[in-house]
């Protein structure tokens, strides 16, 4: 037996010991879970986009109908529009009032790990369970910004925030923005610390403002990672599900409907895969968009740091 | 992750030339505004968790911002009449699991994209990356089809699975950093004294990761316990639900909101990740950082 074994052992041997079979060996648990459950479900579903799938029943091929009846239903157009407004408007605010707080977290505070770790508190709760915590703040009938407004005198009735179709996309979208300036907020003060005060200290002996030391200095070394941070705030909000479905539920008239939300409406509740399936499919090029985004800024960062 | 070091300058710099109300006008009250906005909600479910019904919607008698008396009697409910306490132990378990697993997978994908560099590493790298953006919202159709087929709908077993799409390539992500991070000199000297490749990625690599391991453990761990598309689509038991599931579906019902056994709900569901938060903040801090800033 051994003249058969041997062979086939120091076969395997060398297989392990070389760089690209351990190397294969190890990527192997990794790989095999992302093909199964990550890239074969793409697949799956750009292929569910051309069918008739129902759930219970699969699905026949019908090619692009499904796209075409989107083409000329109005409440998936009212949910693209309501996406891009959603994603740029939480996106611009959390932008600015993250890029504001890290700089105040940036200066020479006492406690500034306390106030780090509290302001990181929204975004390491559960979405869902602050989401609900906004729809009882945002109540018709109940709600305490509307009691603290009518103390003051400034309204004379309740707000309906989540009942009419301005009021609830401004509503959502304050939910939204107050579960995304942590994540900002944090991250760019990470950036800020690397941004030798030095460099601002020769800025203000030249004779630069404050205003110029931060538009000349502190943004240009922060650009690259100002890039990074907003692909993934836009990224994430554009897929935003949690908040608008514990909210409003796409309601009212459909005028909070995310392209997330309306392809699981069609999909789950509705039964429709194919045309849930379909909706999916539509955001992809605009995230695509997005990470192409993300690829030319870490390109910028090569340059800047003169790597070459 | 390669720059670890936070610049601990005590030196005020500039700021010591600031007249003290220029200061409380540009620094503290800006700063006391985004403190209150960020934490109101907090402390409103709080509030609203230990208030009696009576005082719930009456904000004529009593000041809302106050409760008189509080009272445990909606924790209790929530303990003791609904199926909380199995949606606590669900998304426990399923959290670990998930957990447990995509650490393990990460942990060798990691090391041989960083350290074995084998033929296509870096492509490799840059897949993971990729399949990091791949956000929930559109793959969930896809995945609940292959659930169904695989006969694991409505079972744990389904989220244990399925969350470490989003759990990999996070953490895959994070440990490459890391490992970057650990000069080759070491492995190099334990290759000359005879370790094999798996006794260095035991013996030396592993040890010098830990922080990393337990940046990414704990952040996969409040990824699983926060999911909630997944949970909502693959599970339709009662008994098999997840908190944020569970709480959703099973005490809201009708138009009759129990507002106080929501509030303890979402606050007794926020608990777990609060508190491990609190343990483990820096390492919060860094994993989030660190795999903005690679």
């Amino acid at each position: 037996m051994p003249p058969v074994s041997e062979p086939r052992a120091s076969f395997w041997r060398r297989f392990v010991e070389s760089r690209n079979g351990l190397g294969l060996l190890f990527m192997l648990p990794a790989a095999v879970f992302l093909l199964c459950f990550l890239t074969y479900p793409l697949g799956l579903g750009v292929w569910l986009g051309f069918t008739d799938a129902r759930i219970g029943r699969s699905g026949q091929w019908i090619g692009l109908e499904n796209y075409a009846w989107l083409m000329d239903d109005p409440v998936f157009w009212l949910s693209v529009f309501n996406t891009l407004f959603y994603t740029v408007v939480a996106s611009v605010l959390k932008f600015g009032l993250g890029l504001w707080l890290a700089l105040l977290l940036n200066r020479h505070l006492p406690c500034k790990n306390f106030f780090r770790a509290i302001i990181l508190l929204p975004w390491v709760v559960p979405t869902v369970l602050s989401a609900l915590a906004f729809w009882w703040i945002f109540d018709s009938q109940f709600s305490i910004i509307s009691w603290v407004l009518l103390k003051w005198g400034i309204i004379s009735q309740p707000i309906n925030f989540l009942g009419d179709p301005w009021n609830a996309r401004l509503s959502v979208m304050a939910a939204n923005v107050w579960r995304g300036i942590p994540f900002v907020a944090i991250s760019l003060l990470a950036g800020l610390q690397t941004i030798p005060q030095s460099l601002n200290e020769a800025a203000a002996i030249d004779g630069a403002t404050p205003w110029q030391r931060f538009t000349k200095v502190t943004l240009p070394l922060l650009t690259p990672i100002i890039a990074v941070v907003m692909t993934f705030s836009v990224l994430f909000t554009f897929t935003d599900f949690q908040l608008i479905y514990v909210l409003t539920r796409g309601g009212p008239v459909n005028a909070t409907h995310l392209m997330a939300t309306l392809s699981f409406q069609r999909a789950i509740p509705g039964g429709q895969l194919g045309e849930g399936a379909a909706i999916a499919v539509a955001m992809i090029p605009f995230l695509l968009a997005a990470i192409l985004f993300s690829f030319f800024g870490l390109q910028r960062r090569k340059w800047q740091q003169g790597a070459d | 992750m390669t720059d670890q070091t936070t610049i601990t300058d005590d030196h005020e710099g500039l700021e010591q030339f600031e007249s003290r109300t220029r200061r409380i006008m540009l620094v503290w009250l800006p700063l006391a505004c985004f403190v209150f906005v960020l934490l109101f909600p907090f402390y409103w479910m709080a509030i609203t968790a230990v208030k009696p019904n009576a005082q719930l919607t009456d904000y004529q008698n009593h000041s809302p911002f106050w409760v008189v008396g509080p009272t445990l009697e909606h924790i209790k409910y929530l303990l003791f009449e609904t199926s909380y306490p199995g949606w606590l132990w669900n998304t426990l378990v399923v959290a670990v699991c998930s957990t447990f697993l995509s650490l393990l997978a990460s942990v060798f994908a990691a090391y041989a994209i960083e350290r074995l560099r084998f033929r296509g590493a870096r492509v490799t790298g840059l897949l993971i990356f990729l399949a990091y953006l791949v956000p929930p919202s559109i793959l969930f159709i896809p995945l609940s089809v292959i659930v169904f087929q695989i006969g694991i709908f409505d079972s744990k077993l389904a989220l244990i699975l399925t969350y470490p799409t989003f759990l990999i390539p996070f953490c895959t992500w994070l440990l490459m950093g890391y490992f970057r991070s650990i000069p080759y000199e070491l492995e190099e000297s334990a290759l000359v004294d005879g370790a094999t490749r798996w006794q260095i990625l035991t013996k030396v690599v592993l040890p010098l990761a830990v922080p990393g391991l337990i940046s990414a453990g704990i952040f996969a761990f409040t990824l699983s316990w926060n999911e909630f598309i997944y949970a909502l689509t693959f599970i339709s038991s009662s008994e098999n639900k997840t908190i944020p599931v569970g709480v959703l579906t099973e005490l809201v019902r009708g138009d009759i909101y129990e507002w106080g056994a929501l509030m303890s709900g979402a606050l007794l569901g926020s608990l777990p990740v609060v508190i491990l938060y609190s343990f483990f903040v820096d390492y919060y801090v860094s994993s989030m950082t660190g795999a903005v800033k690679e």
